[in-house]
């Protein structure tokens, strides 16, 4: 797994539907003495207009990278981001600048994404602030409409966030993450930080607010009955690679990579599609300043042979599903259920 | 083995008290594994500390604690050396907040042997490894000599374990043990703390807040709310037939992966509430589906004996009452 | 809510510093006898109602004096410290926030800054230049450039980090707006509370100076360190230990009152972000 390859991008063509693409992005960072972390190696993927994409993987995978690449919260080695018509990867100072508003981010720790000395309103009015709605009228009713809309009363407009409870901060960081109406909502782990009884509330938002404002949604996770939930089709990362790419439904009804499969089996009430000792792939990450040849998830896979420590899988598509799969031996899929 | 009764835990903090537990009560059994579920706040984890006298002194404690005969309080106000960490052990969520980060992995845990057991400096050595390949790490003969900052967090929470199984204990007691790790090495995790506790016929208490993790590895579940044991039950018992609003809302809010996809969640509305000076009523009330007017008067007590199913709620769920709950009780605002 | 927790002693400590201030506003118009008069009455004379502070060897009235002297003492740990704060902490926010070569730059200036001997920078500064009430003070301001931001750096990297920062950039904002907006309040808590700590240590460094002679020049500007110096005469300790008894009490208390209300205030904002 953990391939390099393009056959899931959908041709530029201006019928089709593809909002933001993702092409053969890097991103490595130093580690100091000459060694550089490859933290995101050549990934391709297309964010189609409308549609939520779950990226997930495991720490140290790359998916937050890739979010904080596309937003260029990172630098980016190589590798282009398309969105409009535009390589955000090339643009620099005012450029960029502008199309910023486009692609709104909304973060992990909802206490540390608000600035403890502001208030509610204010970080809310942000946006609006940057660019030049000061404070008019028709910000202070946009700032109402928003506050209402993520379902946070009018009278905590005057606190700060630290009076307010983890929920509600991400309640907050949504709608400063709306006020500029964004086309893309890229959400970085949203929910993880979030007490398990408030989870639902915010994913249930999200969903609102996605059909309210017609957002496309780039929904970044962990938890793979969280991405199954939110999502229209998935990426699966290892490494820094892409595994496996394709509709939720096919990802989940037949998981192909070995990585996958292993994840699926991996949480505490497995997938039905899997067998749990599918999941027993040891628990050594390798180092991502020196990442194995040819695949690399080929050190913990089940199913590693030679072909796969020397040459990287080129992702390919399975029969005519939306589904592609970077592996030399994707499990044939067999459909075997244990719960028939 | 473990009996716990009435125990209660208040700190005193510049806002007011917070009653961080209040009157929790539970039996463990030889060889049993108890999970303890709740959310940040439920009092799970000051649970799990004031067993092992791990409170700042600030805490005001009351309620018994007996560990196979033996009064722990007692022990622990006598400043009894070799009981904690050798009779009962502690793993905690963060592997290094345990681990000495300028020491080797090995010398930590020879040093909890040399301590507690007096064992030479050689023995201790070996005796660490062994213990290293008892909790499933490769290559043991390598880690021993390896600082903390050098093992992935998988290993370093292997190491811990080792570190509080050094000296036999007879229960275990793990405190999130996997909420910092992937979900790859969380299934190792518990697969080989469950193994450990059958060969060694050792008690665990799984501290959580993922139904899911106690699900098919606990034999009891308690789930905890606000400072309180609010539903207690063998775990099929618990998964099969819960009679806690707030265990049935838990269990319905979280997506599950056999779930279809985009499927409407069901969210428990509002905040969990404040610990100090709660209101005398029931904690889950105003989040609660079911409830009436008289949830409000007072906090109800967990039902039925110890060793029973028991849950402290006037309008359970499921079961015969069901036809009395109703619904169309309306919910209090969103936040 | 701040009032409760800041505590009684804090506000003791804040009503004295006014009391200072006020008095070093104000002393030219308050009440007092000229501090500059010879002979107000004898020499070296004890504490009494005319002269509460006793005079000096001049007969100069030592309460006069030491009010008159807060104004310099005052204006030339204001004047350090509100020195040190811009330079230092502007410097510390921009190496804080933009890393790389500025970074570097910045921390290697204030490290040559903080290894030149303070001492001896003082002197030759003072020695060369008139010893003028600004020349003092951005003398003692030097120094306190390379602490202020160390500090306001090391501050401002904690916060640079934190996702609130992350936000501010992805909604379009400028450099500019994310310094001001995002991180100087939350850095200016500490630099407050260290501001007031500095301020401390310039009062007393300027007594220091005086030692060597290097306050501000004049007969007519008083300090509290050249009445110190003045009064610290083997004929005056022996025979009349109040004349320099009261200006090191005044200051010592000015100094104690400073270092505890800026402690104060950094235990109050430290605890302020913790949930419970």
């Amino acid at each position: 797994m953990a391939g390099s390859g393009s056959a899931q991008l959908r041709p530029q063509d201006p019928k089709n539907d593809v909002l933001l693409s993702v092409k053969d992005l890097v991103v490595q960072f130093p580690a100091g003495r000459k060694r550089v972390v490859h933290a995101v190696s050549s990934v391709s993927f297309d964010l189609m207009k409308g549609e939520t994409l779950g990226i997930v993987g495991e720490s140290g995978c790359g998916k937050s990278t890739v979010a904080k690449a596309i937003v260029r919260l990172v630098d980016i080695t190589a590798g282009e981001v398309i969105y409009d018509g535009r390589n955000l990867a090339a643009l620099t100072g005012e450029e960029l600048r502008k199309v910023r508003p486009r692609l709104q981010m909304i973060f992990q720790d909802p206490i540390s994404s608000l600035n403890p000395r502001r208030r509610v309103r204010d970080v809310i009015a942000e946006g609006l602030a940057v660019w030049g709605d000061d404070i008019s009228s028709w910000s202070r009713n946009r700032v109402d409409e928003l506050m209402d809309a993520v379902g946070v009363e009018a009278s905590y407009g005057a606190r700060r966030p630290h009076e307010l409870s983890g929920g509600q901060c991400q309640r907050i960081g949504i709608a400063r993450a709306l006020a500029l109406e964004p086309k893309v909502l890229i959400c970085d782990e949203p929910v993880s930080s979030l007490d398990v009884s408030i989870q639902a509330q915010i994913l249930n938002l999200l969903q609102d607010m996605k059909s309210r404002y017609g957002l496309t949604v780039l929904f970044i996770s962990h938890d793979l009955s969280v991405v199954k939930n939110v999502s229209d089709r998935i990426v699966v990362m290892y490494l820094g690679k892409v595994c496996e790419i394709g509709s939720t439904a096919e990802i989940y009804a037949r998981p192909a990579h070995p990585y996958t499969r292993a994840l699926l089996a991996s949480i505490p009430e497995p997938a039905a599609t899997v067998e749990p000792r599918e999941g027993d792939i040891g628990d050594e990450l390798p180092s991502a300043t020196a990442p194995p040849s040819g695949c690399r998830f080929h050190t913990r896979c089940l199913h590693a042979t030679e072909v796969c420590q020397q040459q990287e899988p080129v992702s390919t598509q399975l029969g005519d599903a939306d589904h592609y799969v970077a592996c030399h031996h994707p499990v044939e899929v067999q459909l075997k259920s244990r719960h028939p | 083995m473990l009996s716990v009764r009435d125990l209660q835990v208040r700190f005193a903090t510049e806002r007011g008290t917070v009653n961080a537990v209040n009157g929790v009560s539970f039996d463990l059994h030889e060889g049993k594994t108890l999970a303890i579920v709740g959310e940040s706040g439920s009092g799970k984890s000051v649970t799990a500390k004031t067993l092992m006298n791990l409170l700042p002194r600030s805490a005001h404690v009351s309620g018994e604690v007996t560990f196979n005969g033996q009064d722990v309080r007692a022990l622990a106000a006598a400043g009894t050396k070799h009981f904690f960490g050798v009779q009962m052990a502690m793993v905690f969520q963060d592997p290094m907040t345990s681990l000495n980060p300028v020491k080797k992995v090995g010398e930590q845990i020879a040093e909890t042997l040399r301590y507690h057991l007096g064992r030479s400096r050689s023995e201790a050595l070996s005796e660490a490894q062994n213990l290293l390949t008892t909790v499933g790490t490769p290559e043991p003969e390598r880690r021993i000599s390896q600082y903390p900052h050098e093992l992935s967090g998988g290993l370093r929470q292997r190491v811990v374990i080792a570190m509080a199984l050094a000296c036999q204990p007879r229960l275990l007691i793990a405190d999130e043990p996997t909420t910092a790790v992937d979900v790859t090495v969380q299934k190792h995790l518990l697969d080989m703390l469950d193994e450990l506790r059958r060969e060694r016929g050792m008690a665990l208490i799984l501290i959580t807040h993922d139904l899911g993790v106690a699900h098919g590895r606990a034999d009891d579940v308690a789930v905890m709310y606000a400072g309180r044991l609010v539903e207690v039950a063998a775990a099929e018992t618990l998964f099969e037939d819960m009679r806690h609003p707030y265990t049935e809302a838990l269990l319905r809010s979280i997506p599950r992966i056999n779930d279809p996809a985009h499927q409407r969640l069901d969210p428990i509305p509002g905040n969990p509430p404040e610990l100090i000076d709660p209101p005398d009523a029931c904690s889950f009330a105003p989040r609660c589906d079911y409830a009436h007017a008289d949830c409000l008067d007072g906090v109800p007590e967990l039902s039925g004996q110890l060793g029973q199913h028991r849950f402290a709620c006037l309008h359970p769920t499921g079961g015969e009452d069901s036809i009395s709950s109703n619904r169309d009780t309306p919910r209090s605002g969103r936040d | 809510m701040l009032r409760r927790r800041l505590g009684i002693s804090f506000w003791l400590a804040i009503a004295w510093l006014a009391l200072m201030a006020f008095v070093a506003l104000f002393a030219p118009i308050l009440p007092l006898t000229d501090p500059t008069q010879v002979a107000f009455g004898g020499p070296r004379e004890s504490p009494s109602l005319d002269a509460w502070f006793g005079t000096d060897a001049l007969g100069r009235d030592v309460f006069s004096r030491t009010m008159h002297g807060a104004r310099i003492s005052l204006a030339v740990g204001g004047f350090a410290i509100a020195f040190g704060m811009l330079i230092g902490g502007g410097l510390g926010i921009l190496a804080g926030y933009f890393r790389g070569l500025l970074d570097q730059t910045v921390r290697f200036a204030f490290f040559v800054l903080l290894s030149f001997p303070a001492l001896v920078l003082a002197i030759l500064i003072t020695a060369t230049l008139e010893r003028s009430l600004l020349v003092v003070s951005l003398t003692i301001g030097i120094l306190a450039v390379a602490p202020v931001g160390l500090l306001s750096r090391a501050s401002t990297l904690v916060f640079a980090e934190r996702e609130f920062v992350a936000a501010a950039r992805v909604l379009g904002a400028r450099h500019g707006r994310i310094i001001m907006r995002e991180l100087l309040p939350n850095v200016v808590i500490p630099m407050g509370a260290l501001a007031l700590l500095g301020m401390a240590i310039a009062v007393v460094a300027e007594g220091s100076l005086a030692f060597l002679g290097l306050s501000v020049a004049g007969d007519d500007s008083i300090s509290w360190g050249k009445m110190i110096v003045d009064g610290s005469g083997l004929r005056d300790l022996q025979n009349a230990a109040h004349v320099a008894l009261f200006p090191v009490l005044v200051m010592f208390v000015t100094v104690l009152a400073l270092n505890f209300a800026g402690d104060r205030i950094r235990q109050h904002f430290d605890v302020k972000e913790l949930a419970f």
